[in-house]
């Protein structure tokens, strides 16, 4: 089966966001970047499907940071065959671009299957998988958390709410948005990605400049009220329980 | 163009979701904006029409493969209506049927598409609000073109309004080819028990990304023990293996009531809140004083939950 993973570097999650000058953009200068933790997942699950049907495992990245091409040696060094950077020092891209991206990418390498994370913080145009399958005439199941082989290609198990889960066959080619691998993401030792990077897996994919994306105009963002709507607790760990075990008696 | 809302509704063993009907209710505000009616896509048994009363026309596409959700069927069927109706607006629950629908309607129909809204408004053009970066940041969006898909966040209306208040007319639409589907619906799994029905917990404790480890968690255990409660988390703990997802709260996971949610190092991300904002007492405990879990929160303290955890035990 050949696999193709989405990987995104998104903003660092437990980092503190600051805002841009005109206050329509995060301020990037010094915004740490990681990799989607969605997209984690999409390669661990993508890496257990190669384990049992074969073939072979493509991981896509866009642009050319530092943290993009670390991100790919790490898939490489947890068994991914090739990675690829698309495009050069590309800027932050709006969802419906990416996924033209992705959608160019994944016609030209013949894939049965592209996986990607179910979304990622910043998508404000919509699931990147699910733009880039509609865009490419493909179906594609979102808010997966099981993918194995079966007699019609693939059963997919897909995520509702309170704990319901539906369970559909899926015959290939399908992009599918993963919110959870079957098992966490496996970890890979630094001298494993070392390995990785002498291993001349990465290549590079000239894309078109994507086409315009339909209007959507940010206008202003804002960072939340700090406590807002909360009364906060002043003082140190000990006056905080004091009036939290207190709260917590006053409940009752 | 029509100056109309359309709603593409989602429906669940036999019920439609309070996503539905929050959506409903925006729709009824924005028919009144813009001049138009509120029409609701309904794909799946036409013995449902009935509860879509909140619509003045609800367009039914019976056939039987759309009695269970399909990620293929359901968004080709509302692409078509949407391409018929042209709708003024198309509001569709940002939800795990929802996504899959909005993206692929706005790709196939051509209209921008603005997710995580929290709000929607048709005053002088389209605009929106939104929610990014899990919750972290808010957005003011502007569409200009004068139409729009938008996925909306839980709670952008109460579910209650969109329940009536419509004509309720029904018109039957004949559905798109839908013999080559590559997606088949099997079966429904149900969620198996857990150890501990969080839900019936009058005291939870909650532990988020910032306990840190596997390991920490027996401190939170303690803590919960020591309250007569139980330990439920976020999402990233289950993901990571931590915790068993009986215990996760959340879009994905159960919603709960209790009389007091201590969340320790929960960001608090939509998807979250979605599952707690109705518990009696909410206390959060992060580091991050512009964690979006104090926006919900009744009382807050910013600090080290490390720190707090043995003070809190000994003290109950």
């Amino acid at each position: 089966m050949n696999i193709g993973v989405l990987m995104r570097a998104v903003p660092d999650p437990v980092e503190e966001l600051e805002l841009s000058a005109d206050g329509t953009d995060l301020d990037r200068d010094f915004l740490g970047y990681v990799l989607n933790e969605f997209d984690d997942h999409a390669l661990e699950e993508a890496l257990l499907l190669k384990e049992e049907t074969g073939g072979s495992l493509t991981v896509m990245a866009f642009g050319t940071a530092d943290e993009v091409t670390q991100m790919l040696y790490t898939a490489v060094a947890k068994g991914a065959d090739i990675a690829v950077r698309l495009g050069e020092g590309l800027e932050p891209l709006d969802a419906r671009a990416q996924a033209g991206l992705l959608a160019e990418a994944v016609q030209a390498g013949s894939f049965d299957v592209v996986l990607g994370g179910v979304q990622a913080a910043d998508e404000l145009g919509g699931q990147v998988t699910v733009l880039a399958a509609a865009m490419l005439g493909w179906p594609h199941v979102s808010v997966v958390v099981g993918v194995q082989p079966n007699s019609a290609g693939l059963r997919v198990v897909k995520e509702y709410w309170g704990g319901i889960m539906a369970e559909f066959s899926v015959t290939p080619p399908v992009m599918l948005g993963v919110q959870a691998a079957r098992q966490p993401p496996r970890y890979v030792a630094v001298a494993r990605i070392r390995e990785a990077q002498q291993s001349g897996a990465l290549r590079e994919e000239p894309v078109a400049a994507p086409a315009p994306s339909p209007a959507v105009r940010v206008t202003a963002l804002r960072l939340p009220e700090a406590g807002e709507g909360a009364e906060m607790i002043a003082g140190d760990e000990s006056a905080a329980a004091e009036r939290i075990a207190e709260l917590i008696r006053g409940s009752r | 163009m029509s100056g109309n809302v359309l709603v593409l509704t989602e429906h669940l063993q036999g019920a439609f979701t309070d996503g539905t009907y929050e959506a409903l209710a925006l729709a009824r505000r924005l028919a009144d904006s813009l001049g138009g009616e509120v029409e609701a896509a309904l794909a799946g048994p036409g013995s449902l029409a009935p509860a879509l009363g909140g619509a003045d026309t609800v367009l039914v596409v019976d056939e039987p493969v759309l009695e269970f959700f399909n990620p293929q069927a359901h968004p080709r069927v509302f692409s078509a209506l949407v391409a018929e109706r042209e709708p003024a607006v198309v509001l569709v629950p940002y939800t795990s049927m929802g996504m899959e629908v909005a993206s692929e309607v706005s790709v196939r129909c051509d209209l921008p598409l603005v997710s995580y809204c929290t709000g929607v408004s048709a005053d002088g053009g389209l605009s929106a609000t939104c929610r990014l970066y899990a919750g972290k940041i808010e957005a003011d969006v502007d569409v200009p073109g004068q139409r729009g898909v938008f996925a909306l966040l839980s709670g952008s209306a109460p579910a209650a309004e969109g329940r009536s208040g419509g004509r309720g007319e029904v018109a039957k639409v004949p559905a798109p080819d839908l013999s080559d589907l590559q997606v088949r619906f099997e079966r429904l799994i149900e969620p198996t028990a857990g150890d501990v029905d969080i839900t019936a917990q009058e005291v939870l404790v909650v532990v988020g990304r910032g306990i840190e480890s596997r390991e920490n968690i027996a401190q939170a255990e303690a803590l919960a023990s020591a309250l007569g409660g139980a330990v439920a988390c976020s999402r990233p703990i289950v993901d990571q293996g931590w915790l068993p997802k009986t215990r996760q709260v959340g879009k994905s996971g159960l919603t709960v009531k209790p009389r007091v949610y201590l969340a320790l190092g929960v960001s608090g991300a939509p998807e979250h809140i979605e599952g707690m904002r109705g518990a009696s007492v909410i206390i959060a405990v992060n580091k991050d004083p512009k964690a979006p879990i104090f926006g919900v929160a009744n009382y807050g303290w910013v600090g080290d939950l490390f720190d707090l955890i043995p003070e809190l035990t000994d003290r109950c």
